[in-house]
């Protein structure tokens, strides 16, 4: 498949719609994806012509099912180069994938006294966890600060870690900035004081290749709606070593290796950790939306985003009473802004009636507003079909409820 | 300027007049009620101070805080229209507009300019906006330090 702009646009139908009598412009891809027409056909077609349970039958169906769920195990695998398809553990989103962590890991590793390290940049997803883990487990929540840019302030990771420290969790990209953390320097600190490391990828997952043996993370957790699969779908990858020694969070069904009355017996990962029926179509979905994004030139298409990041950027800071924050380097896919005696909410109403999707809100990262001093901000999020024309209507129409509110 | 026919809809001129200088937007400083709204969707924060006399007349009535225009307005015309009524009927007029914002058929008279709302409800995503000022009115006459739209804990 050509990467230009034009036949990728053509593979999304739901770009082709209006909303509000307007060409839809959809800056609102942190948020979530949408999904290409062959992922649509892919979910559609495990209910007409291959609906059955993995894992249990000895019928026809089931075997083709379950060949093809374990098929996508073996796809995640190899998208994020993991060693060993037992590391793939399918859940229902970046959300589910760090739970299972924060209460599989913390019950086995995490004692009183001992610490987690996150940072004020995470996604309440990846902070609430930590704060109800370490609340049960008696152990101490750190944060990484931030700089002014909206960066990590790494100075002061050394100090942070101590022979307690246990784990550190991290965003990879920022949902509500868009500043790419470097994750290489992260994980190598935290090695070195034994500290394990799990990364929120959520984000990063659609537009940087990742190869978790390359960066050496301990856990990776992304979900499937925001790279183009369906919603309800995401992936934990753990080290092996790491997630044979965890219990399981949920029990039941498709997890076990032995139940008797007086006790159960589990199976390693990755079924320790999927009891019960899982998304097998949205796992389908995703199995698609792999090839579909393997199928393009990666590289180009990153290019493009830069670029249009790069020139929405420029363009919103040409606005007089508009402030970007968030200007840390490099930054990926958000841009995110404030406006003088506009408020993000009713920009993003008026933006909408322009047909321009953008998402306005504290983006789930309440701490990182407070430290900004800000409620909220309307944050627009490009991806690969994204065009400079978008670009361009996005600018207008911020200028235009500029005007209409002053 | 060319305007959506929604946005002229959802922000009639007085709404915006209020947004722009909106009337009692200021901290009290001899308050007896006080109480925080926030809604954790988007953002919005207002406070909502008052001084209530023995008789349970709302003597003063004024407000701060971050919210957009929908919410200020609503906050605005909310203060103009309790000042110097009883707590009853403040805590009457809040039944009156709930109504209003869940598009129920009602007087023009019954609420004044807050009429303007009459529409909000065919925009769903904001009727907390309007809402929340009401329902941090209420907090405040019920001793009550933070309100939320969003219930839980």
């Amino acid at each position: 498949m050509t990467t230009t702009l034009a036949n990728i646009r053509r593979e999304f139908p739901l770009l082709a719609r209006t909303v509000r009598s307007k060409p839809l412009a959809y800056l609102d891809n942190a948020a979530t994806t949408l999904a290409p027409r062959a992922v649509q056909e892919r979910v559609q077609s495990y209910f007409s012509s291959c609906t059955a349970n993995i894992h249990r039958g000895v019928h026809y169906l089931s075997e083709e099912a379950t060949r093809q769920f374990e098929a996508t195990r073996r796809k995640v695998q190899k998208f994020i180069n993991a060693a060993d398809p037992a590391e793939i553990v399918f859940t229902s989103g970046t959300t589910q994938s760090i739970n299972l962590v924060a209460h599989s890991f913390g019950q086995q590793f995490l004692q009183a006294g001992d610490e987690v390290i996150i940072t004020e940049m995470e996604h309440h997803s990846n902070i609430v966890p930590w704060q109800l883990v370490c609340a049960a487990h008696g152990c101490k929540l750190k944060y990484i600060p931030l700089t002014t840019s909206g960066a990590l302030d790494l100075d002061e990771l050394p100090q942070l870690c101590t022979p307690r420290t246990k784990l550190l969790a991290v965003v990879y990209v920022s949902n509500a900035l868009g500043t790419l953390n470097p994750l290489p320097q992260i994980i190598a600190q935290a090695h070195r004081c034994n500290v394990r490391v799990l990364v929120d990828a959520a984000q990063a997952v659609s537009r940087l290749p990742i190869d978790v043996q390359q960066l050496d993370c301990d856990f990776l957790a992304f979900s499937g709606h925001k790279m183009f699969a369906p919603t309800g779908v995401g992936v934990l990858y753990g080290k092996k070593e790491l997630l044979d020694v965890m219990p399981p969070p949920y029990t039941g069904g498709g997890m076990i290796a032995e139940v008797t009355l007086a006790k159960s017996t589990f199976l390693p990962s990755p079924e320790r950790f999927e009891a019960g029926t899982p998304n097998i179509a949205g796992v389908l979905g995703l199995d698609t939306a792999i090839d579909f994004i393997t199928s393009l030139d990666r590289q180009e298409l990153q290019h493009q985003e830069d670029e249009l990041l790069h020139s929405a950027t420029a363009a919103l800071q040409a606005i007089e009473g508009l402030r970007i924050v968030g200007t840390a380097e490099p930054r990926l896919g958000v841009v995110s802004f404030v406006v003088a005696n506009v408020h993000p909410h009713d920009l993003g109403t008026l933006l909408d009636h322009e047909g321009i999707a953008i998402r306005t809100g504290h983006h789930c990262t309440q701490p990182l507003m407070r430290f900004f001093g800000i409620p909220a901000t309307a944050r627009a999020s490009f991806t690969i079909y994204n065009t400079p024309q978008e670009v361009e209507r996005l600018a207008a129409a911020v200028r235009k409820a500029i005007r209409f509110f002053t | 300027m060319s305007l959506d026919i929604h946005t002229q809809q959802l922000y009639q001129q007085v709404i915006l007049d209020h947004n722009r200088t909106p009337h009692n937007f200021r901290r009290l400083d001899d308050f007896t009620h006080h109480s925080e709204g926030y809604n954790p969707l988007c953002g919005d924060h207002i406070e909502i101070f008052m001084q209530v006399l023995a008789e349970q007349t709302i003597e003063k009535i004024s407000f701060t805080g971050q919210s957009c225009a929908i919410c200020k307005a609503s906050a605005s015309m909310m203060s103009v229209l309790l000042q110097g009524r009883a707590t009853g009927e403040a805590k009457n007029k809040m039944q009156l507009f709930q109504k209003l914002l869940q598009g129920e058929n009602m007087t023009k008279d019954a609420l004044g300019k807050l009429f303007v709302f009459a529409t909000i409800w065919r925009y769903p995503a904001r009727v907390k906006c309007a809402a929340l000022p009401w329902h941090t009115m209420r907090g405040a006459l019920e001793a009550c330090s933070l309100v939320s739209t969003e219930r839980g804990n």
